[in-house]
């Protein structure tokens, strides 16, 4: 029988010696750096967006990112939505009408498309009517759709924010490809985007900051919202349902205490 | 389930009911008077945690459905609409891609819980045989249901695992072709995964019927791995059962609420909240957490068949397990070695599952080789001998018994057999 122990225990060291096997390889993949530690107002369970950094986010990709980036999910509307940006109705319909495109809409009585001026009820317009268009306008590069761009990244709002700010010059022997930029935050260290954001490019009138490391900040937190629109709603219903949950619990708990105890179990 | 009733109801319409279909009666003898062994440790209350998230799967499936749209250009978009502009939309698809996890803990919990007090041995293997059905149902279920978001994963995961078939040989291309509908994953494959979707549920529920038929014949297993001798041994399973395990699904509640609320797409894979897009194939393809430990297996044989049928046979070892398991003793409480050999195959589990989620390449291949040949050792080598060998310890002569010598100070049941064996030797008088 000690033998058979002995046996046993072989096993389990040839288990360890296997997961060690595997513990060395682990980063040799050419993984990507993981990003900067940064802290946003909605994080943890009581976490709420920052109505101001949402605003200041949506002027930010309105004003750059919008030039290339669509948005096809996310309507003027949701800009006055509970929990987003919170736009009074007022000010989401100049949004919508000064947005620097114009809508595309129609066919109109002879058949035609026409363009308008947003309306609250329309989606952000997309800067290219298809995806070759794009191509053709970014060097064969692909601005991805921004609607839930910071679910579709790994930690997305610190990825994005650690993206925007992470620009580099490539180390010494690096061969950049033609029209690449050097970020070691973006999987492969060359993205085709040239740095998008500069000092004092976006114009804050609220007295933040306008400097690239808040506009990176806000556009995350933005581009949070548009990704997960009812995260304040999920979290003020998730604590409602925990309190529930947790004192029924507790009910339960000393009920089943009871009914048992003349039980030998 | 059956037979003529005994019961006598007051109630006049009760009484007519039950006269022409003894449906309360059956009720009564199935769901509230059941005999249930008194012993029942939290591990048994994963069949009722199970059978709740069928519901919740079913109910919040149900909703999506009706807002889903099962097309390539439109399936990603509708979901998004569901997130954002149906009432509540959020929390049904919260609730279901985070139910599909818990559903699965559950499942592998209840099973674990199965091979540690060897509830699949006579008389009931069939019971158990059900249950692996059940997981196989539940596995395609939650495949195709992975595919409906149409998502980079979506799309990917539904190519390398339908191509899997095309390991048959000779007539392998020509099913996965008939699989899609197509000479790719497509429209046709798409809508085909959301019928099948919606369909198997319901053919979940009625096995989980069978299941629980099954169960109720010989009743349930308990820790002691003792059958019950005489009703001193059991409780009506109402109250008793109800509330107990009514805590213990709040207390599951409690934690899948936990996610569901504050990490709804943990469990998940950014990649597939980017559209699918067949152009593009993503730097590493991985199935749900779920299937990994299975994913490990399929990738350690370097034959693309072999490991088709390595993977399919991970699974269908569980359906002969009552007959290569030949220990006379159920419990692993009483079976010392056993109880080593059954840590270790859980520790191989969690490392496959590790493995299937690291890029197929040097060592992971060999560990997954390694863990891949001790899984099927534990199967096929490991339990046959044990049960020829093993020197067990002596069984309690009854649950009562074992019962009350824990009252007297001996150890816990479950992890402590010795004590309770000894215990009950030397309290004789205890006896019957």
């Amino acid at each position: 029988m000690s033998q058979i122990k002995i046996a046993t225990l072989g096993l389990a060291a040839a288990v360890a010696v296997s997961s060690a096997l595997v513990a060395a390889p682990a980063f040799a993949a050419g993984e990507v750096k993981p990003p900067k530690s940064v802290h946003f107002s909605f994080e943890g369970p009581f976490g709420t967006y920052d109505r101001g950094q949402l605003q200041r986010g949506y002027k930010v990709y309105e004003q750059v990112c919008a030039a290339c980036h669509s948005m096809d999910l996310v309507a003027f509307r949701n800009l006055g939505d509970p929990g987003g940006p919170e736009f009074s109705p007022a000010e989401v319909r100049v949004l919508a009408a000064e947005f620097p495109r114009e809508v595309v809409d129609g066919p109109d009585d002879l058949g035609d498309m026409f363009e308008r001026p947003g309306k609250p009820s329309d989606y952000f317009p997309p800067p290219f009517p298809n995806q070759a268009a794009a191509r053709a306008s970014n060097s064969g590069a692909y601005p991805p759709d921004f609607s839930v761009i910071a679910k579709a990244r790994p930690n997305g709002p610190a990825y994005i924010y650690s993206l925007l700010v992470g620009y580099e010059d490539p180390p010494a022997g690096m061969e950049l490809r033609d029209g690449a930029y050097y970020n070691s935050y973006f999987p492969g260290g060359q993205i085709a985007m040239a740095p998008p954001l500069f000092d004092e490019m976006v114009e804050y009138t609220d007295g933040t900051p306008m400097t690239v490391e808040q506009y990176s900040k806000d556009l995350s937190a933005f581009l949070m919202w548009t990704a997960e629109p009812k995260l304040e709603e999920r979290k003020r219903i998730g604590f409602q349902v925990m309190v529930f949950l947790v004192v029924l619990a507790g009910l339960l708990y000393f009920t089943k205490k009871k009914l048992w105890r003349d039980v030998d179990h | 389930m059956s037979g003529q009733s005994t019961y006598h109801f007051k109630n006049p319409a009760v009484r007519w009911l039950d006269s022409r279909l003894p449906i309360i009666s059956a009720m009564k003898v199935n769901a509230l008077d059941f005999p249930t062994p008194k012993n029942l440790n939290y591990f048994w209350t994963f069949g009722g945690i199970l059978t709740l998230f069928l519901g919740i799967q079913i109910v919040t499936g149900l909703v999506l459905a009706m807002h889903y749209t099962a097309h390539v250009d439109q399936a990603f978009n509708s979901v998004e609409e569901i997130m954002r502009d149906v009432n509540y939309g959020w929390l049904m698809r919260y609730m279901h891609a985070n139910g599909a996890s818990f559903f699965f803990i559950a499942v592998y919990i209840h099973i674990f819980r199965g091979l540690y007090y060897g509830s699949y041995k006579a008389p009931r293997e069939l019971l158990w045989m059900i249950g692996v059905v059940i997981l196989l149902i539940m596995m395609a279920t939650a495949f195709m249901g992975y595919v409906l978001p149409w998502g980079q994963m979506s799309f990917w995961g539904a190519t390398v695992i339908t191509n899997l078939f095309s390991a048959i040989p000779l007539v392998g291309e020509p099913i996965v072709q008939w699989l899609w509908g197509g000479f790719a994953v497509g429209n046709p494959t798409l809508n085909r995964f959301y019928a099948l979707h919606f369909l198997l549920p319901f053919v979940l529920a009625a096995v989980v019927f069978l299941h629980i038929w099954a169960l109720h014949v010989p009743g349930n297993n308990n820790p002691t791995g003792v059958e019950v001798k005489s009703n001193k041994d059991t409780v009506p399973f109402h109250p008793y059962y109800t509330v107990k395990d009514f805590l213990a699904v709040i207390v599951f509640l409690i934690v899948y609420a936990a996610f569901v609320f504050y990490l709804p797409n943990y469990l998940g894979h950014t990649d597939n909240y980017i559209p699918a897009d067949p152009l593009v194939t993503p730097a590493h393809i991985v199935p749900e957490w779920y299937f990994l430990p299975f994913y490990a297996i399929l990738r350690a044989i370097p034959d693309k068949l072999g490991g088709v049928i390595a993977m399919f046979a991970s699974i269908g070892i569980l359906f002969l397990l009552p007959w290569l398991d030949t220990s006379k003793v159920r419990s692993a409480a009483f079976r010392p070695l056993y109880r080593q050999f059954f840590w270790i195959l859980v520790l191989v589990c969690f490392g496959l599952g590790y493995l299937g989620s690291q890029p197929a390449e040097g060592g992971y291949v060999i560990a997954s080789q390694i863990l891949t040949a001790y899984y099927f050792l534990h199967f096929l080598v490991i339990l046959p001998l044990l049960g020829l060998f093993e020197k067990t310890k002596p069984l309690p002569g009854s649950i009562s018994e074992s019962v009350l010598s824990k009252d007297k100070g001996g150890g816990p049941t479950d992890g402590g057999g010795g004590t309770v064996a000894a215990a009950a030797a030397s309290a004789p008088e205890k006896r019957g």
